[in-house]
């Protein structure tokens, strides 16, 4: 993961425990014990246990779990819904245990918003009520706010529903008065705990369009809670992982699915479409024969005959791809006399090293010659065949 | 041992709290009678606003709030014409009088059972205190209070009003607490996570959510207060009550039957209208469906 990103939101060894007990509960844990086992002996509830994370600035970080994994309480951590019972909660460098009750109310008004499963909206406002909601509290004189909510309504794609009842609206388009609600603040932290797992899938699939595509223009810290892995990868730079309380894995999706740190991991992302995480790098080969562009066509046909193949790859002298050379355009180049640079293709499929898979299947279908994999400056790093796709697939 | 003769060994004083009961009335008189001179006061400017307007305008408010309870011009003519019944059997002054003590009692019932039912909504330790006082007051049986408002209040109106306030408040406090904790936790969870502050949540939030199970306490409230004025009648409260005791005292089952029609077609009018005030979107939809119409 990439250290350099500015860290705005920071959970460190948070515990939270629920009922009576808890001083013994939390002996049990340290000693090891798992939380059913903890729960039959003290009756106490571990939600949360020794959480460590950082939610980086401008980013969408994804919290996956199983229900009771923990993972609305770890959201609700980072607002002070929920306080911990142990460990600290930092924005910025400012501790969330430390605020009162003022601070911990400019802080909520501020600087975090929320976006509910099941909404939270407030029926007896009409959509506009609703998204201004954040900037009432605040006291914003109606006329700004109803301003700013409309602005953050249309983005939404709400323009003109404004005066309307939310009992009247679908799922989909509550869940974007409430996304709009959360917006509209200028809050720099999102907190989003599961908003699309009340929505049937079609629209939930251009609700997560729609979030990516305000995400894309607004860059806010977004922290994301999802049971969903397809969800998880497809919203999240950065995936974490939790199971009974605890953290399991954090990573980006890809590496998620190529390492995961155990087979509860491996189980969590095996749902989920590989090649939609997976990048070419990790199934590409490296060429096994290579021709310079000024060596001869003997030169390239012999190359050929020696690894047993039908086409070699061609490179100048930086390494940069030049083309591909097949067997019968070699051949015909030593009859003619022709050098290899005039006979080979030169319109090879190349692409990125961190190209999806399922990106570049529809080219791999179409090309009859492997897809090279090169880097900015056009240096060959190495050849995805249809076959390495066909076994990625699987 | 004898077992079917129970030992009376626990044989209270009463003569000892009648006492202490009137001690009291005498020590405390200057808050008693400036407590009686509120109350009193209260139901007397009730009944001048009542007695400012003119018959025909009473009857077509009824008639309007009829109209726009159910969207329906035969029901508000219906309620124009019960409450012009009563007027046309002369009871017209009476039944003011009766809606003035009515009203006022209802209004301090109000005042103080919806904030008690906010703070016991909020507070489980409000609750176990507050919770067996309500059972209390609606199971106590109503004629043992009326004694003690009688000797601290003397008779009149303002004993009238708080018995009936005692008697009455208890649906208003329970379906207010009962309204806000049914609020859906995940709308109160988003108005702390906007950073409203607690009175913020109730005002904005809670109580408009929990509005139409209020309203139906208010109802509930104004019905235990109509049902009340023949019971406070005994400690001297004038109106149709009064009417109906004075014919049970002398057997005159006529006037007793008009007097006693009357106080329920008010209370019918009072409950229908009072079901018709929306409250919040919800309150209004059951109002207006088909089968409300017949409650």
């Amino acid at each position: 993961m990439a250290r350099s990103d500015e860290i705005l939101l920071r959970m460190e060894h948070v515990c939270k425990l629920y009922g009576p007990n808890r001083a013994e509960a939390a002996a049990m844990m340290r000693a090891g014990a798992d939380k059913e086992a903890v729960y039959q002996a003290t009756g106490c509830t571990v939600a949360l246990w020794d959480v460590n994370l950082a939610i980086p600035k401008g980013k969408v970080f994804v919290i996956i779990g199983l229900s009771g994994s923990g993972k609305s309480t770890a959201v609700r951590c980072f607002n002070r819904l929920t306080a911990p019972t142990e460990g600290r909660v930092l924005y910025g460098a400012q501790d969330l245990r430390e605020m009162d009750r003022r601070d911990l109310l400019a802080y909520r008004r501020d600087k975090v918003s929320m976006v509910f499963q099941s909404f939270g909206l407030m029926s007896h406002r009409d959509v506009l009520g609703n998204a201004a909601y954040g900037l009432e509290v605040r006291g914003v004189p109606r006329a700004e706010r109803e301003k700013q909510a409309m602005k953050y309504l249309a983005m939404v794609g709400l323009e003109g529903w404004e005066h309307q009842s939310c009992d009247q609206l679908s799922g989909g388009m509550r869940q974007r008065v409430g996304i709009a609600r959360a917006l509209a603040g200028g809050s720099e932290v999102l907190l989003m705990d599961e908003p699309f797992s009340a929505l049937d899938p079609l629209v939930r699939r251009d609700m997560q369009y729609e979030l990516l595509k305000i995400q894309h223009k607004l860059k806010r810290t977004i922290v994301f809670i999802t049971h969903d892995i397809d969800e998880a990868f497809k919203m999240g730079d950065t995936v974490c992982i939790m199971k009974d309380g605890r953290v399991v894995q954090v990573g980006t999706p890809e590496e998620l699915t190529v390492r995961p740190a155990d087979d509860y991991v491996r189980s969590f992302v095996g749902g989920a479409d590989r090649t939609r995480v997976v990048s070419v790098s990790n199934i590409m080969i490296t060429p096994s024969s290579i021709v310079r562009v000024h060596d001869g066509a003997e030169q390239a046909i012999r190359e050929m005959r020696n690894n047993g193949l039908s086409s070699v790859v061609v490179i100048d002298d930086e390494l940069r791809l030049v083309g591909m050379l097949s067997i019968d355009e070699a051949l015909r180049a030593r009859q003619t006399g022709q050098s290899i640079a005039d006979a080979l293709h030169a319109e090879l499929v190349t692409v990125a090293p961190d190209t999806r898979i399922a990106d570049v299947i529809p080219a791999a279908t179409e090309a009859k010659l492997p897809i090279a994999v090169v880097d900015e400056e056009n240096v060959l790093l190495g050849l995805v065949t249809k076959a390495a796709i066909l076994a990625a697939l699987l | 041992m004898n077992f079917f003769d129970f030992p009376a060994f626990l044989r209270l004083d009463t003569a000892a709290i009648d006492g202490a009961v009137r001690g009291f009335a005498v020590r405390a008189a200057g808050p008693l009678s400036a407590i009686k001179a509120f109350l009193a006061g209260l139901v007397r400017l009730t009944g001048l606003l009542l007695d400012f307007i003119p018959w025909p305008v009473l009857l077509l408010l009824a008639g309007a709030l009829g109209w726009r309870s159910r969207r329906s011009w035969k029901r508000g003519a219906l309620y124009a014409a019960l409450l012009g019944l009563i007027g046309a059997l002369g009871l017209w002054e009476l039944m003011k009088v009766t809606l003035a003590v009515v009203l006022a009692s209802v209004l301090i019932a109000l005042v103080l059972g919806i904030p008690i039912g906010v703070l016991i909504s909020g507070s489980e330790r409000a609750n176990r205190i507050i919770r067996p006082l309500l059972d209390t007051m609606q199971t106590m049986p109503v004629f043992v209070y009326l004694i003690p408002a009688l000797l601290l209040f003397g008779t009149g109106s303002a004993s009238g009003v708080i018995a009936t306030v005692i008697y009455a408040v208890v649906p208003v406090i329970r379906l207010t607490s009962l309204g806000i904790r049914q609020v859906d936790r995940e709308v109160v969870e988003a108005a702390r996570a906007f950073g409203s502050t607690r009175w913020q949540t109730l005002r904005k939030v809670q109580i408009p959510q929990a509005m139409p199970t209020i309203m139906t306490g208010v109802n509930q409230t104004l019905m235990m207060a109509m049902a009340m004025v023949v019971t406070t009648s005994m400690i001297g409260v004038r109106g149709l009550g009064m009417e109906v005791l004075n014919a049970v005292n002398r057997i005159e089952i006529g006037r007793g039957l008009v007097a006693g029609g009357c106080v329920v077609i008010l209370a019918i009018v009072l409950d229908r209208l009072t079901q018709s005030i929306p409250g919040g979107k919800k309150g209004r939809g059951n109002g207006g469906d088909s089968n409300g119409a017949e409650r």
